[in-house]
């Protein structure tokens, strides 16, 4: 072996060196949590006298909030500074395929809390539970699953492990131990700062989707997937039944030529305008 | 026991989702009892606060230190307040704060939390109450276990109507603790209509054939006083900004009145419009599945049919006048 090995081998990104001066090669620790959701396309309809989602034929994506910014912005930050990204679902083996899925896109492993999600309070308390003493820096979600739509599991967790909640951010940015986020705000954005370790919720404009290559689905196939024993939590709220719109009326046509008569439906008819 | 309201203060006036809330929880309070207390921060004048009262708050809780609060420091205001109160339903307005601090209150008092409510509560089962699932594609009845609810409202999905009478304005100091937030800046579009809020929207797609033909959507738009919106393509390709981007992955929205040009009506779409009062759809193909959830259509091209739509808005508007 030459010197120049050696010397390397010294300077390799694990050394003393590194670990002085962490504050500008700061590692990130990132926590993505990952649910599935129906894909976009699914028709939508009960069993179970309306109390039941009718899975019949319906094929489960991983929820495109938490796949398309969560996770890539999360990535993007490990390849930019260093560290990992774990991705933590509550579900059953069930949700193992869109939880691969995740791993293929570029997440270094995964955990499934082993039990049904039943409502936002049992899984963002299962989260906690878990991330209580792995001291992540960043635990990021989608700003909804866009089946229940309830926006509630990462406030929740926020609480529970009493750190800052950046709610609906559109950017992220860590430099240091300090997160610069710009957030929805009604008719406008805010550009924020909190120190990390924080929640944040992931809308549009965080990141650009990454379609897996098939480097990713070969590795993904090997990445651990833990699966944990969940704690014990009674969940707060549970969905009694449900039910679908009433069918549209027939559509009213009017001629290209007559828009009065639209804006007279609108306001006579419609009471719209 | 009361119903306890967190109400928003923008620019020391109260936000339009703040009367809605206050409203909505009126009715809660007509069918569960007690009386209703709104509760917010920051430095709207009392005037301004007292006004909830005629949308059934009997009492306003204001903490003036408290400015620029954080989702902590907010949710730890409700908390204080439903102790004082002894709140035991608490509404917050299911938009970008009430998505912030609703699941915080609800995880720290252990409340089980209703959100994006379309109604108002039942007393079935001890408490169960009506919400948008899957987009808007269907609806869910949530039912609450815990004595003490929390609902979020989904804007627009009631009109208040003012009676009552002023309200009384309370000072109330409460430790939120320290920010752990800091806002470095705020950037608003003045003038525009915020899209979850507006009445009216007019929306336009991939029909458009590229951004520099908005013009006549702008128009429309500024005509009827309603927000634009478009659809996820063309926020994709940058045509127009994000925050526009409406259905499933975008922003749902249920105005009284949507208006689509040039859009297809992809169900990811209509997942997020669906819930607008009145639909009309403008598409040169008429087959498109749009106008299978309108109520009215104008197959036609919409460069020949915006414009002419522009003229009759100002016709019916100058002759309303
Ligand atoms: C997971 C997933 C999530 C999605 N989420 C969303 C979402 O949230 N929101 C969303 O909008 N889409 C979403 N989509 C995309 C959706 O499937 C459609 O591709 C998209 O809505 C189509 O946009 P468009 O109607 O503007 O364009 P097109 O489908 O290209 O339609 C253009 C329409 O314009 C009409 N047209 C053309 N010229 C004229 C003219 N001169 N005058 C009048 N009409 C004209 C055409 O007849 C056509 O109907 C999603 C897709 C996926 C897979």
């Amino acid at each position: 072996m030459s010197e120049k090995y050696h010397n390397f081998i010294i300077f390799a990104p694990h050394s003393t060196n590194d670990i002085v001066n962490h504050k500008h090669t700061q590692k990130m620790k990132i926590l993505v949590c990952i649910s599935k959701s129906p894909d976009t396309t699914s028709k939508i309809a009960f069993t179970d006298n309306n109390t039941k989602f009718d899975e019949t034929g319906v094929q489960y994506i991983v929820n495109p909030y938490d796949e398309w910014y969560a996770l890539v912005r999360g990535l993007e930050l490990k390849e930019a500074m260093g560290g990992t990204v774990t991705t933590i679902t509550v579900g059953t083996a069930a949700d193992d395929p869109t939880i691969r899925k995740a791993l293929a896109i570029g997440a270094d492993d995964a955990v499934r809390i082993d039990a049904e999600a039943k409502d936002a309070y049992f899984v963002a308390k299962q989260i906690a539970e878990y991330a209580k003493d792995q001291g992540f820096d960043l635990i990021l979600t989608g700003k909804e699953t866009i089946d229940y739509n309830g926006s509630q599991v990462a406030g929740m967790i926020a609480a529970d492990l009493d750190l800052p909640f950046l709610s609906l951010a559109s950017k992220l940015d860590v430099a240091g131990t300090t997160a610069t986020l710009e957030l929805d705000i009604t008719g406008g954005t805010k550009v924020v700062k909190a120190e990390l370790p924080a929640v944040v919720s992931c809308a549009k404009g965080m990141a650009e989707q990454r379609i897996p290559n098939m480097r990713g689905i070969m590795a993904a196939r090997t990445k651990p997937l833990n699966v944990v024993a969940p704690a014990g939590v009674e969940e707060l709220t549970s969905f009694a039944s449900y039910s679908t719109p009433d069918a549209k009326s027939e559509c009213k046509y009017v001629d290209p030529s007559n828009m009065d008569e639209l804006v007279q439906l609108l306001h006579n008819e419609a009471k719209a305008i | 026991m009361s119903v306890l309201v967190y109400v928003e203060t923008t620019n020391g006036k109260v936000a339009k989702n703040g009367f809605e809330a206050v409203f909505y929880g009126k009715k809660v309070a007509d069918k569960f009892g007690g009386d209703v207390v709104a509760v917010t921060s920051g430095s709207a004048d009392d005037s301004a606060l007292a006004e909830l009262g005629n949308y059934g708050a009997s009492k306003v809780l204001v903490n003036k230190g408290l400015n620029d609060a954080d989702d902590s420091q907010t949710a730890k205001l409700v908390q204080a307040a439903a102790d004082k109160t002894g709140a035991n339903i608490i509404v917050f307005s299911h938009d970008l704060i009430g998505k912030a601090v609703a699941p915080r209150v609800s995880a720290a008092l252990k409340a089980g939390l209703v959100s994006g409510a379309i109604d108002a509560p039942s007393d079935e089962n001890g408490f169960t109450c009506k919400v948008n699932v899957f987009s808007g594609k269907a609806f869910g009845f949530v039912n609450v276990k815990t004595a003490t609810r929390i609902i979020s409202l989904l804007p627009n999905s009631f009109k208040p109507e003012s009676g009552g009478s002023p309200a009384a304005v309370e000072a109330f100091d409460c430790d939120c603790g320290a920010a752990r937030v800091s806002v470095v800046e705020t950037k608003t579009q003045d003038g525009e209509i915020p899209l979850p809020e507006a009445e009216l929207v007019v929306s336009a797609g991939r029909g458009l054939k590229g951004p520099e033909n908005w013009g006549m959507i702008e128009d429309l738009a500024k005509e009827l006083g309603a927000a634009t919106a478009c659809s996820r393509p063309v926020a994709d390709i940058g045509w127009r900004p994000h925050h526009e981007h409406v259905g499933q992955t975008g922003v749902a929205i249920r105005p009284n009145l949507y208006i689509a040009v040039g859009i297809s009506g992809a169900i990811q779409h209509l997942a997020g419009v669906n819930g607008s009062k009145v639909i009309v759809v403008i598409n040169t193909d008429a087959e498109a599945p749009f106008f299978k959830a309108a109520d009215y259509g104008v197959v036609g091209d919409a460069f020949e049919v915006v414009p002419k739509l522009v003229e009759a808005v100002k016709k019916f508007k100058a002759s309303n006048n």
